[in-house]
């Protein structure tokens, strides 16, 4: 009598939702990718490198990663404070500040882009104070921060919220007990227990940052070297029909965003742990 | 009560509200059917049919009370047709419209004219003795409207910025390779040009092309890479600097270090300039620059002709492949031929085109336009050839930002 091959799972219905999960993430997610990666094979490796391999395009792939990178940095510190405020405190006004906490996600991104370029251009509200300090934002790499810090601002805010709201008090309450100062229960106790949501909402920003267009592309003043973004290297390729330089420049996107979601994740393990429990 | 209620009562609506008076109803006492009537849309009530009315209703006793409605049966039929009817109206109705619909993929700057000149086709259309067409138009960059061709936007006619995007529509096997000898004037029923949008009393004192390059002068002209619009800028600087014993490579090089911003379209170069109040100087189509005086004010801006500028020949083309048939085919001609037609060209007029046949057109809209020298797509070497050495990967504009 041997084994029977498959060990049929107690629960119900795991071929059924198996069968549903599979297609739907091949439809959604797996078939477009796949599709770049074929465009990328039938190109060869040598031809994306020699397309991703110049300095027009290392600029604009630099200035992509870096700025997401910062504008996902400022989002973690802002997006946390933010969350803690909007779960610990109560004040007047709280349900509408987090209810417009969701804005960046429900606003079209060129309405998005539009406005801010308005807001911070020189004769904008914004941009003729900074502009009397002698500060440009719209059309320079501030203007691309901002946009992007602008549609990743609720990633961390929201991944983060629930837990602050699981964090019982006589936790905190009891650190103070034992002798801990303010700050040495926030950067022990607290900030811990923080650690892999606000990870998760990082990574979320970064990578929507990173893919980010059509709010850009507005306050960005598109100059080549200087303040020219990767998905627009992308689009320009499309508009002179050159298919596999556009899906090139896309793989190249893919295998950098792919390399620092990795980094992030085993921050996350590695953080998960330290402490243990979380 | 309702507990004891002897029939169903579907639904949470009390009772006592849906209680209707069975008056004038021809009351049967022989028919104890058990019967299901309907009562507000969602309720539903069973009892014994007690009374038919004369408008089909039919009223039942649950025991505690009489409820009127119509049974549901009949509802059910009646729900039946209004689906079917509903089914064959949907697939009915694209069908019957199909053969005389109509979508025109077009650019950026058309918007307005074309709005005016489908509603005067339209008119002219019917007049003919045809019936009323549905005439759709789809506006966005060049480059990329081409593209939504080539991959099955199902455009009958294509009316683009430049004769390089529909070649390539061309390509793709949707229209013969000799598209552009089809119709008059290299199949462009109206031309335009590039003209300098300056601010208002020309503060910087710019009057020709050379002084787009002094130090402080800033200009806005879209992305050549991204905009058919930005293109023509380029070429009408190289032909000025051509033209003036210039290296027309070192000038075009000096142009667009003085730009600040490149916008992804004409339109979006229009807005940085006009209300985001960057630069001096905005290089546009001579029907956007009048357009933006029109809509944003006289009094702000002011136009300023070069003495060089090129003849942009916007194309218009039947796209064969996408012709379905030949009350379709009749009414993309006639769509194409009324471009050309007097009334045609002075709607183009009308809306800041150069076109060519006066005869209706408002004397004034003639009137407006400068003689300049102008120069022509053919004078460069064609599309095919410039675009590849001026706008292709590496080309002559990339290497004013990467030198070789």
């Amino acid at each position: 009598m041997g084994r029977p091959l498959i060990h049929r799972s107690p629960m119900p219905g795991l071929g059924l939702s198996m069968g549903i999960t599979l297609t739907m993430l091949s439809l959604v997610v797996l078939l477009p990718i796949g599709a770049l990666l074929l465009k990328g094979a039938n190109f060869g490796l040598a031809g994306i490198w020699e397309t991703v391999n110049r300095e027009r395009v290392w600029a604009a792939l630099f200035l992509s990663f870096r700025l997401s990178l910062f504008a996902a940095l400022f989002n973690l510190v802002f997006g946390v404070l933010l969350a803690w405020v909007l779960v610990r405190y109560r004040f007047p006004g709280r349900r509408i500040l987090d209810a417009a906490v969701d804005l960046p996600f429900a606003l079209p991104t060129a309405v998005a882009g539009i406005s801010l370029t308005a807001l911070y251009a020189p004769n904008g509200a914004f941009g003729q104070l900074a502009a009397e300090i002698g500060w440009k934002i719209a059309y320079t790499q501030w203007g691309i921060f901002i946009a992007l810090v602008f549609v990743g601002l609720p990633f961390v805010t929201r991944t983060v919220q629930p837990v602050i709201e699981e964090i019982e008090r006589e936790v905190e309450e009891a650190s103070a007990t034992l002798g801990a100062s303010r700050l040495h229960t926030i950067r022990h106790v607290i900030l811990p227990m923080l650690t892999p949501a606000a990870l998760t909402g990082f990574a979320l920003a970064l990578a929507r940052a990173v893919g980010e267009y059509g709010s850009v592309i507005f306050i960005a003043g598109n100059i080549p070297l200087l303040t020219e973004i990767a998905p627009l290297l992308i689009i320009i390729q499309l508009e002179e029909f050159n298919y596999d330089a556009a899906a090139a420049i896309g793989i190249a996107m893919l295998l950098i965003s792919f390399a620092m979601l990795l980094v992030i994740n085993l921050i996350q393990v590695w953080s998960r742990r330290r402490i243990g429990y979380v | 009560m309702i507990a004891h209620l002897p029939a169903t009562v579907l639904g949470l609506a009390p009772i006592s509200a849906i209680i209707l008076s069975p008056t004038g109803a021809t009351t049967r006492q022989e028919s104890s059917m058990f019967t299901t009537i309907t009562l507000a849309g969602q309720i539903t009530a069973q009892g014994t049919r007690v009374a038919d009315h004369a408008d089909g209703r039919v009223t039942i006793s649950t025991g505690l009370t009489r409820l009127t409605g119509w049974p549901i049966s009949r509802v059910l039929r009646g729900a039946f047709t209004a689906a079917l009817l509903a089914t064959l109206g949907l697939t009915a109705a694209p069908q019957a419209a199909q053969a005389e619909s109509l979508l025109n993929v077009s650019y950026d700057p058309t918007r307005e004219l074309y709005r005016e000149l489908n509603e005067a086709f339209t008119a002219h259309w019917v007049a003919q003795g045809n019936e009323a067409p549905t005439i759709e138009v789809s506006h966005g960059g060049s480059g990329s409207q081409a593209r939504a061709v080539i991959d099955g936007l199902e455009a009958q006619v294509v009316t683009l910025a430049l004769a390089s995007d529909i070649d390539k529509i061309a390509e793709a096997g949707k229209l013969p390779a000799d598209w552009q000898s089809k119709l008059p004037n290299n199949s462009s029923p109206y031309t335009s040009t590039i003209v300098f949008l300056v601010r208002e009393g020309n503060p910087k004192g710019i009057k020709d092309w050379g002084d787009l390059i002094n130090e402080g002068v800033q200009v806005i002209t879209p992305n050549p890479k991204t905009s058919g619009g930005a293109r023509w800028n380029y070429l009408a600087a190289w032909a000025w600097a051509e033209k003036n014993g210039k290296d027309p490579k070192d000038f075009v090089a000096a142009l667009y270090k003085n730009v600040p911003v490149l916008d992804n379209g004409a339109r979006g170069s229009t807005t940085t300039f006009a209300q985001r109040g960057i630069g001096d100087v905005l290089l546009a189509w001579e029907n956007e620059a009048y357009l933006a005086l029109k809509e944003i004010g006289e009094d702000q801006f002011d136009i300023v002709v070069p003495s060089v500028s090129v003849l942009a020949e916007p194309p218009v083309a039947l796209v064969e492949g996408n012709i379905k048939s030949d009350a379709q085919r009749a009414l993309a001609e006639g769509y194409l031929n009324y471009l050309y037609s007097p009334e045609g060209q002075a709607l183009a007029f009308k809306h800041f085109y150069r076109a060519w046949d006066t005869s209706k057109a408002n004397p004034d809209d003639v009137a407006r336009f400068p003689k300049l020298d102008l120069v022509d797509i053919a004078s460069f070497g064609g599309w095919a050839k410039v675009q590849p050495e001026h706008f292709g990967d590496g080309g002559i504009f990339d290497q004013i930002y990467v030198p070789k």
